[in-house]
């Protein structure tokens, strides 16, 4: 068993999936984790609030890249949930045990090394521990700099937390992986299945509809009751879910078009260079979006909710622009 | 967006770490490039994180006025909204609302104010008490 190297991602999941595999003997880089499991996205979903505010996300669902890349790679996967926490700490020390490097899902509040502002009610942090020191286990969270440690009550806290998308112990690990990517089958079926997640969503609050229904909402705001004080929250709920929760800037599309870099380079294919060229467009015009909200709040620019659609709408024409770009992608 | 143009605002919401975003080089060359903060980000969590102080202290006037239980300051106190302490503690939503009320929160049995307390991570006596100071 080779030395874990604890290599930082901007993503909690895709860098504990690809640390993991590439552990197990197959390198994988974590935007080709990312765009491999199909992860871009973009949903509105009114009906699941986060502090009152409606759930925006910039990708799939938590979970899915564990499960969906691992698959479509040849990965075999081991996945236990426990029915109590004496079950999963024991679980956990016997693979540590056997010198195994495993994934966990926590919740991101119980863990003592993470600084107070990170520390949300939020229990799908993942997060990999690779060893142990007396009562202390070595963990590399990806989405810092360096591995760290943390004590053995406050892990088993985390891993049983409970509230929505509960982790129950969840602990993954590769047990085989393939000696090589097929990279010329997987990646056109992965950018197929993206293309679906943004251009043909089930509901018009997902994908590039959804983009441009946010657009909507937000000149809603202007009618809203509690303007005043509702306005500037809602705006910059919308900055926070697209650049803080570890997105690798601009809703993980500058990590999509990291991986539409990488796979043009392995496929050898100018069509995708250039959708990873237009997507970064689109990413830029998404932190030009958070600027201007910002600017906007504190009074350096008129508050102008019309611009603002504008500049989602703008967003949204790039983004399928790319899609359109890749619709009949095949080698 | 560029290397070069990867903020470096050092924010303070940060606490000293720094991030990964992903950029594109001199040579066009996508790469991993570690980000101290962005002004726009870390206003914005300022924003949230004084929303729920202001909820915080709001709860802890009108708790201190007899007008809600020290239950609703201590959920603002530990990051938690209602939907959030609904769900770590399982509970009806009406029970917790219910719980709300000073009188109703004044009798509760310790099973009960155990379950509050256990997915707040603080003791039973602290949760009875509402502090001097928010």
């Amino acid at each position: 068993m080779t030395e874990f190297q604890h290599r930082q991602a901007a993503h909690c999941e895709s860098g504990v999936t690809s640390a993991l595999i590439s552990h197990a003997g197959l390198p994988l880089s974590e935007p080709m984790a990312f765009g491999l499991a199909s992860a871009l996205a973009f949903a509105y979903i009114p009906f699941v609030k986060l502090a009152g505010m409606p759930l925006i996300s910039y990708r799939m669902w938590p979970g899915a890249i564990v499960k969906a890349m691992p698959k479509r790679l040849g990965v075999q996967m081991s996945m236990r949930k426990f029915s109590s926490e004496k079950e999963g700490a024991d679980a956990l020390d016997a693979e540590i045990g056997k010198g195994r490097v495993v994934g966990l899902q926590t919740c991101i509040y119980w863990l003592p090394y993470v600084p107070d502002q990170f520390r949300f009610h939020f229990n799908m942090h993942n997060i990999i521990i690779y060893g142990r020191e007396g009562d202390e286990y070595l963990v590399s969270d990806p989405v810092f700099e360096m591995s760290t440690r943390c004590p053995r009550d406050a892990l088993t806290r985390a891993r049983f937390a409970k509230g929505a998308l509960q982790a129950k112990g969840l602990m993954y690990y590769p047990t085989s992986v393939p000696n090589e990517i097929d990279y010329r089958t997987v990646i056109p079926k992965a950018i197929k299945a993206n293309y679906r997640n943004l251009m043909q969503p089930i509901f018009p609050m997902i994908g590039i509809k959804g983009i441009r229904y946010l657009g909507k909402q937000i000149l809603k705001l202007e009618r809203h009751k509690d303007r005043d004080r509702y306005l500037p929250l809602y705006l910059t709920h919308i900055v926070r879910m697209q650049e803080e929760i570890g997105s690798g800037g601009a809703g993980f599309r500058f990590v999509y078009a990291s991986f539409l870099q990488e796979a043009s380079r392995i496929l050898n294919n100018d069509v995708l260079a250039r959708a990873s060229k237009e997507l970064t467009d689109a990413g830029d015009e998404w932190r030009r979006f958070a600027l201007r909200v910002t600017r906007m709040i504190r009074g350096r620019e008129e508050m102008n909710l019309q611009v603002l659609n504008e500049v989602i709408n703008t967003v949204a024409d790039r983004e399928a622009a790319v899609w359109n770009m890749l619709k009949d992608f095949a080698i | 967006m560029d290397k070069q143009s990867v903020p470096q605002d050092h924010s303070s919401t940060y606490e000293g770490l720094r991030k990964l975003l992903y950029a594109v080089d001199e040579n066009g060359k996508y790469v991993g490039v570690p980000s101290s903060g962005w002004e726009a980000e870390s206003f914005s969590t300022e924003l949230a994180v004084n929303e729920m102080i202001r909820q915080r202290d709001d709860a802890w006037q009108r708790a201190r006025d007899g007008r809600t239980s020290p239950l609703e300051y201590h959920m603002y106190r530990n990051r938690m909204d209602f939907d959030t302490l609904v769900m770590t503690t399982g509970l009806w939503r009406w029970r917790v609302r219910r719980h709300f009320r000073p009188g109703v929160f004044a009798k509760l049995n310790d099973a009960l104010l155990m379950r509050y307390a256990s997915a707040m991570g603080i003791s039973i006596e602290s949760l009875k008490q509402l502090p001097d100071a928010p």
